[in-house]
């Protein structure tokens, strides 16, 4: 077993339960809106396909590349747009905002 | 200090702003900024990546092809995110999910070719493989519950004879397929282990349907974020490792979670083909038995003249794009002094947390959204409780009944309330195929129809009084 290894192994124990630790605080009404941040955030994928596509050598692999590196993308922007929309959503009852409603319905 | 160091250091920003990012998204003012914090974060990540050397110190390769790359996926997602209709969100999520998966796949296979000359250890082929497994998986999954989700195929389980046998077959064919990977390091095999893992996403996920749907797109999250760990042991990245184990085991406590909400526990969900079940059993129950059923105008007056009315929204609400007509109703009761409160289940709408975003798109205050433990304590005291496209989530029979399929399942306790007012658009048993005692119920009264009409004409009725 080589040290990187084992360095690896230790970085992905610690996240896990860091993972499990700040998940288990989450109220039930956000999981939704989690589900589709942490999917934007495994997006992060979009480095590894970085990474092969600019170490291609072969047509096959540079084709390869490129193609994950479109879906790469597709789940990052994606992920982080759609949850922001829907995160909007729960910031837009403020009394602020709901004011010049009710002066708009009153006219 | 070294590029490669600068270079290390924004991806350790990144993942802290990851973690900091799944904390925010924990409470609800500040998960929009968590949002923001982590896009924040993966921008750092991928534009230090252009400056990424390899250990010859050379840089990276192809640049304008990843830019081009990239451009197209912008130009298809921000439209897709954007545009589409808000109660396909389970979809999206899905779909958007799928493609990750398929990209960790796809970068371990083609860092397998890349590193295969070099003869590399044991355990690093084991990550590539276990990355290429578990990404087509949640690829084909994905799509396949996309599919479902968007009605492009029957959202019902679909089973066929011997099918655990042949998942079995499949799920054991991979298995051999990694060993003698390990063994040839062939890049034909590798292929050969897409192929099935493509086939066993799909056979996997076939027989599970209906309201589970959601659950598996969880669990598929938590697969892809596995993957992309597993791409990150292969290529060396902490940066990886970090955002997909948090993704995994935050994704796996979710699919927990959801399952714990609908009473059953995870495996029931994957292999027991639940939906097919109660088709059977759901329908010998006898539908013809005499329900009451009111009109408009009825039970405009009931609740006109009630103290306190608790609304009890379900997916049929977001279905008949009725939310509005529903904000509107509890306004103008609330402007008579009828106290207005929203009961919202676990798993309300398709996902948990949906119902409370489709309401909040209608600007339904908050404060008004009760979760289910909360409002049981209180149903009591409720006049009506008013069930608006919501069935399973009000059907006592998870409480009283051992025999029935969503027994244990936790409900609202709608049946406690004086009187119940189902808006309905026919007997048809909800999602979970179930026969709901409570329609039959002598305090209950139904109003059929499209749940947006029915709110409507119950709104104009409330004016009028």
């Amino acid at each position: 077993m080589s040290n990187a290894l084992l360095q690896y192994t230790t970085v992905f124990i610690l996240s896990a339960f860091v993972g499990v630790e700040i998940i288990s605080k989450v109220p039930s009404i956000l999981h939704t809106p989690l589900m589709s941040g942490s999917n934007a955030i495994h997006g992060v994928i979009l480095v590894g396909a970085m990474l092969v596509l600019g170490e291609a050598n072969t047509n096959l692999e540079e084709v390869l590349g490129f193609i994950a590196v479109i879906l790469a993308t597709l789940n990052v922007v994606g992920g982080f747009v759609v949850t922001d929309r829907m995160l909007e959503l729960f910031k837009s009852k403020s009394p602020t905002t709901k004011k010049p409603k009710v002066e708009e319905d009153a006219k | 200090m070294s590029r490669g160091t600068l270079i290390d250091i924004a991806y350790l920003i990144a993942a802290t702003t990851f973690i900091v990012a799944l904390k925010f998204l924990g409470s609800p003012k500040r998960a929009r900024l968590g949002n923001l914090i982590a896009a924040a974060g993966m921008t750092l990540a991928v534009v230090a990546t252009f400056f990424h050397q390899n250990a010859q110190g050379r840089g990276l390769l192809h640049i304008p092809l990843m830019l081009l790359g990239m451009a197209i996926g912008v130009v298809v997602a921000v439209p897709a995110a954007r545009f589409m209709q808000i109660t396909a969100m389970p979809q999206l999520v899905a779909i958007f999910n799928g493609v990750g998966g398929g990209a960790a796949a796809l970068v371990s296979i083609t860092e397998f070719m890349h590193i295969k000359a070099g003869h590399p250890a044991t355990y690093v082929t084991l990550e590539v493989l276990l990355g290429v497994l578990i990404g087509t998986v949640s690829f084909s999954g994905s799509a396949i519950a996309y599919a479902k989700l968007q009605e492009l195929m029957t959202g019902r389980p679909i089973t066929y004879p011997g099918q655990q046998v042949i998942n079995a077959i499949f799920a054991l064919a991979a298995l051999a397929l990694i060993v003698a990977i390990l063994v040839t390091s062939s890049t034909v095999l590798l292929w050969a282990l897409f192929a099935v893992a493509f086939i066993l996403g799909i056979i996997f996920v076939l027989p599970i349907g209906g309201a589970d749907v959601p659950v598996l797109i969880s669990l598929l999250n938590s697969f892809t974020g596995l993957a992309v760990a597993a791409s990150g042991f292969t290529l060396g990245s902490n940066l990886l490792i970090v955002a997909g184990t948090l993704v995994g085991a935050s994704g796996i406590l979710l699919t927990r979670m959801m399952s714990k909400a609908m009473g059953r526990s995870l495996p029931n969900i994957l292999f027991s083909a639940f939906g097919s079940v109660i088709t059977a059993t759901g329908g010998a129950g006898g539908s013809d038995r005499p329900v009451r059923s009111g009109t408009p105008e009825d039970i405009g007056v009931m609740l006109a003249y009630s103290s306190k009315v608790i609304i009890i929204p379900g997916y049929g609400l977001a279905v008949a794009q009725g939310q509005q007509a529903l904000r509107e109703l509890a306004e103008i009761l609330e402007s008579r002094g009828v106290e207005v409160e929203y009961a919202i289940h676990p798993v309300a709408g398709r996902m948990p947390g949906h119902m409370n975003v489709l309401l909040a798109e209608a600007n339904v205050p908050y404060e008004k959204l009760k979760e289910m433990d909360e409002i049981n304590s209180d149903i009591a005291t409720a006049d009506i409780a008013l069930v608006v496209g919501a069935n399973d989530t009000v059907n006592p029979a998870a409480k009283n009944e051992p025999t029935s399929p969503i027994y244990g399942m936790p409900i609202i306790n709608a049946d406690q309330a004086e009187n119940v007012v189902f808006l309905k658009r026919s007997m048809r048993p909800g999602f979970a195929g179930i026969e709901n005692e409570l329609l039959y119920d002598p305090k209950t009264i139904l109003l059929f129809g499209d749940a947006k009409d029915s709110l409507t004409k119950l709104v104009s009725v409330v004016k009028g009084v």
